[in-house]
């Protein structure tokens, strides 16, 4: 069965750089977790690093409360009984579907290889394409065969390295919550690497933002979207804008948009400037609205439009807005601030 | 999961106690041994060098040092040149546009290959000189007598080496470039052509500098070929710094002034496997991925077609062909005197040592390459550099340097096994095939690592990482999951090892064992005496054993490229 | 594959054993002289006493290679064909002194070692040879005369390192005196018609065609030519000098053996010495290779004859060999390669 895995304060070095810094976090039995990042930000590192294939430099990592990684030791990636998932699929060009699949599986028998090849390709839904070579399936489907081959042996524990990034924009969304669905069933416990905000909520239970080899946040979707507790997590993570405003109490900040209360309890002292963090979702469209602001530009994104409005001390903010309501660049637009998270930051002076 | 066990939790403890990486693993042992046993005779000669018997240094620079360098500079342009301009533009020619007997030009290209350098030469000088049919049909035709009525270029002199040593090496810088265009996308010329580039210009800054990495490689590989010859710069009298080394080795007797002579080579030695490295290092980033699209070649008419024609047809024609027919024509005429039991036991041990030193070769380099992959620091990175550095010494000299160790072990032992156990164990590795082999695998294994490296660095990590999560140990890696994808790679290593060891002379005639002649130092023996038509045959011979393998290799250029492009 | 590399050394080994050759009644010889010249005699000998010479017939690295074998050579006998190589050998304490009272009578003192370390076997004078038609007989007489500017572009030479030559250029040195010898020396090169190239036979050649019209050769060549269909006209166009018969006599070069040290076959080598210096074989170089026998009583026939008796330097080939590092550095400093 899965078992937890524990990172705990680790750093690699890549080709002499710091590739990893003190990186720590912890994964229960049955979670999917995700580690997001911009390019460069080690993730891909410590995926190795996991699987055994990167050396620390410090710190351990432990795989059911046994080390497996240390700077003095590593066990050998081949007993360490994780599957991994590439982002080139990293099929065996030279063998079929069915031996690709069962490629894991030689210390069983026969019957047993079989039976367990038959069962993955079925729960992947290509039960029928077992004789194909690789170069004759799409791009989905490879990823559907490196998946059941990575699966197939049972491993404790799944890698994934950006897995979805050379598909395109429907399927990779088809495929993350298939795939998705299909861990759960299973009970797997995933780590998987990405750069696309959108795969790593489609699919994770937890996210990690990383930058230069720390983690920054690590939480639930929901929370680093609303809870954001660093400006670069706040940045990184959807869309959003600052804009100034002051404490006013230890629940309330007083800003261009009126004085705002939402879940916010902070010690910083009274009058202190501080960035307020407004997603385009905290501020909505109301015709009766005493306050307004300018529409300067619109983007127009199926369901909704996200209005780029500028208040009146020429701060911009970003609204999104259902998109029956169509309003023209240089309206005026009446809006209304509804913040339940309410996020802010003290100001760092230039 | 379907199988859930708590058996797997159990056998956690046991499986993490015994599966550390070993440090010690043999895939790292076995590349830093094949990397010490390349280096062994390189020291051996700098130790002669700086320890000289009787130092002779002052001597060498004031006099012939100077010229030996300035000759064999002006012999690595002229042959570098030539070279580039020969094998880059047919290369070009034949992967991009098309025109008649193209297909066949692909691989006829390469049959110059087969030739050793010094065979070429003395045919040429047969069929040039004075007394040769170009010379007397002039005379004839314009009815002068003497030589000193007329002027006739001398072939035994530094153009006619370098036009000659040109003819025979271009094919390393073909082959290199060839696979360089064929991978190009074609959307990169497009790309070009569409803002306005001709198609030469695009070929200027676009295909040829994107090919430059390898096109480097073949060029490297032609001047370490170039450096080590000994057979054609002795007889046109062309005094290279390796004609220096046999020279104060063997008319002066100094074997320190020669180890120092290759000290100097060994910079040159240096430079070119740098330049090499350069290139492969550079390749790693302009290879696509081994994604050969199909290509959609250009139709050429017109006075073009008789161009591209002309410019594949003269390269193959003067390397091959004509020297190629006048071997027939004398292995024919002298057959009789040739063809004795003699020259079937030459026959013999050229083909055992070739394929003995192939085989090893191919082996080698796997092990090294695979250590490489595995172990990706810069020890492991420096080992597989030395490792290769045997290609670029000079045959005799290595030979020297072989023979100085080997001897003290045979020495060494033989005093061990007298004192301990009171039996002589004689000469077991010196004056044996052994010495012989272990030179022709020093020298050659830089270009099957090469040419294995190249295939290796074609199959991504990934897969890899793969089959090493599905539980299959690096040794199982290898053998199972890349080894499949290898075969062409290992196949064109033992090919060329093959080739380079049938040609092979200045070492051979050193460290060959009591009686044992191979076809090389048979038809040496005779084409120094100016007799090369009684030793025709044996050229011929070792020609022959020369094209299969060229023709075995376009085979196999070919079939890869539709295996990768299905991948 | 558990261990590739122990596996691969132990087949290599294994290789390289399989060739070594231990059986009895056996010679083995290393040798500079060229295979076709020298098989006769060794097949001649083994017909007569029924042991078997094996040789190792290898231009290059002769000594290097008994160096570093030392002990454990399996070399009996070394030939060389000129005399700087044999005293190469006893410098480098490679060879023994042989005490055969046989030898001794078939070989003049001028022609082998004082401590009987090597003996000659065959003599070699170094001739000029002229075109017939293009220099008058009595032209140039001796060596000496190569430096005269009268022959600007008119001389072909094989290279100034090889052995012959350099045996030459040390015999003018013991002559002359080092600086004399040098001056002669950049005489002769700015005196040659192109750059040296090719061998002996190749010097005749080229005055065949007239790139020049003297050459410095080895008697023996002239015999070889003759033989030849395609190289007779070559012979056919020049004429034999034997210089400086008016003074010291025509330079002599000799062919000799020497017993290795270690040689572990003494008893054989023994007698494959006293046969090589015996009339027979003595008689077989003459009439197989053209050379002249040492034992100047053999009596000579065919083309040896036809050259005529001539006046030998006798000059002890001993101060010729102590000079052929200074004669090799000289050529060196004139440059007379390039």
């Amino acid at each position: 069965m899965s078992a937890p895995l524990k990172v705990d304060r680790i750093s690699c070095r890549y080709e002499n750089e710091s590739a990893v810094n003190h990186a720590s976090f912890d994964i229960e039995p049955g979670d999917l977790a995700c580690l997001l990042g911009p390019s460069g930000c080690g993730k891909t590192t410590v995926l190795r690093a996991i699987a055994g294939f990167q050396p620390l430099i410090d710190g351990a990592i432990y795989l059911d409360n046994q080390c497996i990684s240390s700077p003095a030791n590593i066990v050998a990636p081949e007993h360490r009984n994780m599957g991994m998932v590439f982002q080139d699929h990293a099929l065996f060009p030279h063998l079929n579907v069915e031996r690709n699949v069962a490629a894991g599986l030689f210390r069983r028998s026969d019957s047993d290889r079989r039976r367990i090849v038959g069962e993955m390709l079925e729960r992947v839904g290509l039960q029928n394409q077992m004789h194909k070579y690789p170069h004759e399936l799409s791009g989905g489907q490879q990823q559907r065969v490196a998946l059941a081959r990575a699966l197939a042996p049972s491993p404790e524990l799944l890698l994934m390295d950006e897995p979805f990034s050379n598909l395109d924009g429907d399927l990779r969304e088809r495929l993350g919550q298939e795939v998705r669905e299909l861990l759960k069933d299973i009970g797997a416990t995933c780590v998987m690497v990405t750069h696309d905000q959108q795969d790593a909520f489609t699919f994770g239970d937890v996210v990690g933002v990383m930058r230069e080899g720390h983690i920054e946040q690590w939480d639930k979707p929901y929370d680093l979207y609303h809870e954001p507790t660093s400006l670069f997590v706040a940045k990184f993570i959807g869309d959003g804008v600052f804009i100034e405003g002051t404490i006013a109490s230890a629940t309330e900040v007083k800003s261009e948009l009126g004085l705002l209360r939402g879940d916010l309890v902070t010690d910083l002292p009274v009058g202190t400037p501080v960035d307020i963090l407004v997603r385009p979702d905290d501020i909505i469209h109301d015709d009766h609205s005493t306050q307004t602001a300018r529409i300067v530009k619109r983007s127009f994104r199926g369901e909704s439009y996200l209005y780029t409005l500028v208040l009146p001390s020429g701060s911009k903010v970003l609204s999104l807005v259902p998109s029956h309501h169509s309003h023209a660049i240089g309206e005026d637009l009446g809006i209304k601030m509804e913040i339940d998270h309410l996020v802010v930051y003290p100001r760092i002076k230039p | 999961m379907a199988i859930a066990s708590s058996s797997n939790t159990e056998q956690a403890q046991y499986r993490f106690s015994s599966a550390l990486i070993n440090s010690a693993d043999p895939w790292r042992i076995g590349t830093v041994v094949i990397a010490l046993l390349a280096i062994l005779p390189v020291f051996a000669i700098l130790w002669l060098a700086f320890f000289p018997t009787e130092n002779i240094w002052p001597h060498l620079v004031k006099t012939s040092l100077p010229r030996y360098l300035q000759n064999t500079i002006v012999l690595m342009l002229g042959v570098g040149t030539s070279v580039f301009a020969t094998g880059v533009s047919t290369a070009y020619l034949v992967s991009n546009y098309e025109f008649p007997f193209r297909r066949m030009f692909e691989w006829l290209l390469l049959l110059p290959l087969a030739f050793p350098a010094y065979v070429v030469a003395y045919l040429y000088t047969d069929l040039l000189e004075f007394a040769g049919p170009v010379q007397q049909g002039l005379r004839t035709l314009f009815g002068w007598q003497l030589a000193s009525d007329y002027w006739f270029p001398n072939v035994r002199s530094m153009g006619g080496a370098v036009m000659l040593m040109g003819l025979v090496l271009y094919p390393y810088v073909y082959l290199l470039a060839r696979s360089s265009f064929i991978e190009q996308s074609p959307n990169l010329s497009a790309v070009s052509r569409l803002s306005g580039r001709s198609p030469f210009k695009t070929f200027m800054f676009v295909s040829l500098p994107i090919a430059r990495p390898a096109i480097a490689i073949g060029v490297a590989l032609a001047l370490m070929e170039t450096l080590n010859d000994f057979g054609t710069v002795d007889f046109f009298s062309v005094h290279t710094l390796t004609a220096g080394i046999y020279d104060v080795w063997l008319n002066m007797g100094n074997l320190g002034g020669a180890a120092q002579i290759a000290s100097v080579m060994l910079t040159f030695v240096v430079l070119l496997l740098s330049l090499e490295y350069v290139g492969r290092r550079r390749q790693r980033f302009y290879q696509s991925a081994g994604r050969f699209s199909n290509k959609q070649r250009k139709q050429l008419v017109g006075r073009s077609k008789w161009l591209a024609i002309f410019v594949c047809a003269a390269p193959v024609s003067l390397g091959f062909i004509l020297p190629f027919l006048m071997l027939l024509k004398y292995a024919i005429q002298y057959f009789e005197q040739s063809w004795s039991p003699e020259f079937r036991e030459y026959v013999f041990n050229s083909l055992y040592v070739s394929t003995t030193a192939a085989v090893v070769c191919a082996t080698l380099a796997v092990v090294v390459c695979y250590g490489r992959r595995l172990h990706r620091s810069t020890s492991m990175i420096i080992a597989a550099r030395i490792a290769s550095v045997g290609y670029a010494v000079p045959g005799a000299v290595l030979a020297v340097g072989i023979v100085i160790p080997l001897a003290s072990f045979d020495n060494a032992m033989d005093t061990f096994f007298r004192a301990r156990f009171d039996i002589s164990t004689g000469l077991m590795l010196t004056g044996t095939t052994f010495a012989l082999i272990m030179t022709y695998v020093i020298r050659f294994l830089a270009i099957s690592i090469g040419s294995v490296e190249s295939s290796m660095s074609k199959i991504s990590e990934s897969v890899d990482m793969a089959a090493r999560t599905l539980g299959y140990s690096a040794s199982r890696t290898l053998g199972r999951f890349q080894l499949p994808l290898l075969k062409s790679g290992i196949l064109t290593a033992a090919l060329i090892v093959f080739v380079d060891t049938m040609k092979e002379l200045p070492a051979t005639l050193l460290l060959r064992p009591f009686n044992f002649e191979t076809l090389s130092t048979h038809v040496y023996q005779f084409a120094s005496d100016e007799m090369i038509e009684q030793s025709a045959l044996g050229a011929l011979c070792i020609v022959i054993s020369g094209l299969l393998p060229v023709i075995l290799l376009s085979k196999t250029i070919s079939q890869s490229q539709s295996l990768a492009s299905r991948a | 594959m558990k261990h590739p590399s122990a596996l691969l050394l132990l087949t290599m080994v294994a290789l390289g054993i399989s060739t070594q050759n231990v059986l009895a009644q056996e010679v083995n010889v290393y040798s500079y002289r060229k295979p076709q010249l020298i098989k006769p005699m060794f097949e001649a000998f083994t017909a007569k006493t029924g042991v078997k010479v094996n040789a190792v017939f290898a231009q290059k690295g002769m000594l290097e290679r008994l160096k570093s074998e030392g002990r454990n050579s399996p070399a009996d006998l070394v030939f060389t064909t000129d005399i700087g190589r044999l005293s190469d050998f006893k410098n480098a304490a490679l060879t023994q002194s042989v005490q055969s009272d046989i030898i001794n009578a078939q070989v003049p003192d001028n022609l082998r070692d004082p401590d009987n370390h090597w003996f000659g076997l065959t003599s070699r004078a170094r001739i000029i040879v002229a075109a017939k038609d293009r220099v008058a007989d009595g032209e140039i007489t001796t060596y000496e005369d190569l430096a005269d500017p009268e022959w600007n572009g008119r001389v072909c030479t094989r290279s100034g390192k090889h052995a012959y030559n350099v045996a030459l250029i040390s015999m003018m040195m013991a002559v002359h005196g080092d600086e004399k010898a040098e001056t002669w020396l950049n005489g002769v090169k700015s005196n040659l018609a192109r750059k040296p190239e090719g061998n002996d036979r190749g010097q005749v050649k080229a005055i065949k065609e007239g790139v020049c019209d003297l050459a410095v050769i080895n008697h023996y060549y002239m015999f070889q030519m003759i033989s030849d269909k395609e190289q007779k006209p070559w012979a056919d166009a020049v004429r034999v000098i034997f210089p400086n018969q008016q003074d010291r006599g025509t330079h002599m070069n000799i062919s000799g053996m020497a017993m290795a040290r270690y040689a572990p076959n003494p008893d054989n080598a023994r007698m494959l010495m006293e046969f090589l210096a015996s009339d027979q074989a003595q008689g077989m170089y003459a009439e197989v290779n053209g050379e002249y026998p040492v034992k100047q009583s053999i009596v000579l026939t065919g083309y040896l004859q036809s050259l005529g008796a001539f006046k030998r330097d006798n000059l002890a080939l001993d101060k010729v060999a102590t000079n052929r590092a200074e004669a090799s550095k000289m050529v060196d400093r004139v440059a007379y390669n390039e």
